[in-house]
């Protein structure tokens, strides 16, 4: 495999994995550098790809998997990235007013979801993937998924009718 | 009946039970201006999804680089062992060159002489290694202190 052949192979799902890898560690950076490791762990193994029927799942597979990896390593070092932390409070009163009617609300209420309901919504939602295609990713059945998917939706709705009626009732 | 219609599909898409031709048609209906008011609220969550969907990565990947890194590094490592071996020969060209006709080391002819020579020459090594020696006493110091402190 050369490597027009692979760029082709991965062009139609390599801003998909930019995406999943955006969701999980928030900032563009570290999602580059995500989609990055997982092109290049592809690259590196492309004599074996013929053997996997499903290239795409599997790079989405690696691409969960390598996120969580990162949280966790960060976690476990207490490095955390809190972004807005030294901003002062009168501008993010604004924003947060601009926000309210903005999409990015539902941004931040899927941000607090736990991650594997996180890569649920951005699978389906998002990417709109069938069920055993999901399946596949995730590793695990469709029962489950359609459960902890509705879980999801329903929490964003709940959190979004909360933001919409503070300080109304 | 289509409002109706919208209505019935947010009920299942909240059970987790739509198809993705449903939630096409979801997106569809909120993306479009004409909105029921009572379905609003929902608005900005499938304005979300599809403004997410656009989000693309810009950066280029770089490949091929590992095999053009295997060129250079035989190129590297063939132009090192050229190195090594050519200032090899060249240094043992050198040494095998003042290996001197016996004639020209010093030598006496009368044996007490040589003999004198020879015990002030042993006399000489002698001295060096006695200084030697004189700064590995300082060890047997260190030695008597930590039998103190760690007693056997």
């Amino acid at each position: 495999m050369n490597q027009i052949v692979f760029i082709e192979l991965i062009n139609p799902f390599k801003d998909k994995v930019f995406r999943l890898a955006k969701r999980l560690l928030t900032s563009t950076e570290e999602a580059e550098d995500a989609t990055q490791e997982v092109i290049v762990k592809l690259w590196n193994k492309k004599e074996d790809l013929n053997h996997y029927n499903n290239v795409e799942a599997l790079a989405m597979t690696m691409t969960k998997n390598y996120c969580l990896d990162q949280l966790k390593s960060k976690r476990a070092g207490n490095l955390k990235i809190v972004h807005d932390n030294y901003t002062d409070r009168a501008p993010q009163l604004d924003k947060k007013l601009e926000d309210s009617n903005s999409l990015e609300w539902v941004e931040k209420i899927i941000s607090q979801l736990p991650e594997q309901l996180q890569i649920l919504i951005q699978l389906r939602d998002v990417e709109q993937y069938e069920f055993d295609e999901i399946a596949k990713i995730v590793n695990m059945n469709e029962t489950a998924i359609r459960v902890a998917l509705s879980r999801a939706r329903k929490k964003i709705r709940e959190s979004m009718l909360n933001t919409h009626q503070y300080g109304i009732k | 009946m289509e409002l109706n219609n919208i209505e019935n599909i947010i009920e299942k898409y909240f059970q987790g039970e739509t198809s993705i031709a449903e939630e096409k048609q979801l997106k569809d209906y909120f993306s479009s201006s004409n909105v029921a008011q009572h379905l609003k609220q929902y608005q900005p969550m499938f304005g979300y999804f599809s403004q997410v969907k656009e989000q693309k990565s810009t950066q280029e990947i770089p490949l091929q680089t590992k095999k053009r890194n295997v060129a250079w590094l035989s190129i590297a490592a063939s132009v090192a062992v050229l190195l090594a071996a050519g200032t090899f020969f060249y240094v043992s060209e050198k040494n095998t060159t003042p290996v001197v006709a016996q004639s020209e080391l010093g030598t006496y002819d009368n044996p007490e002489e040589a003999l004198e020579a020879t015990q002030k020459a042993l006399a000489l090594l002698s001295n060096n290694v006695n200084v030697g020696i004189e700064s590995v006493q300082y060890i047997k110091e260190y030695e008597q202190s930590k039998n103190k402190i760690f007693k056997q």
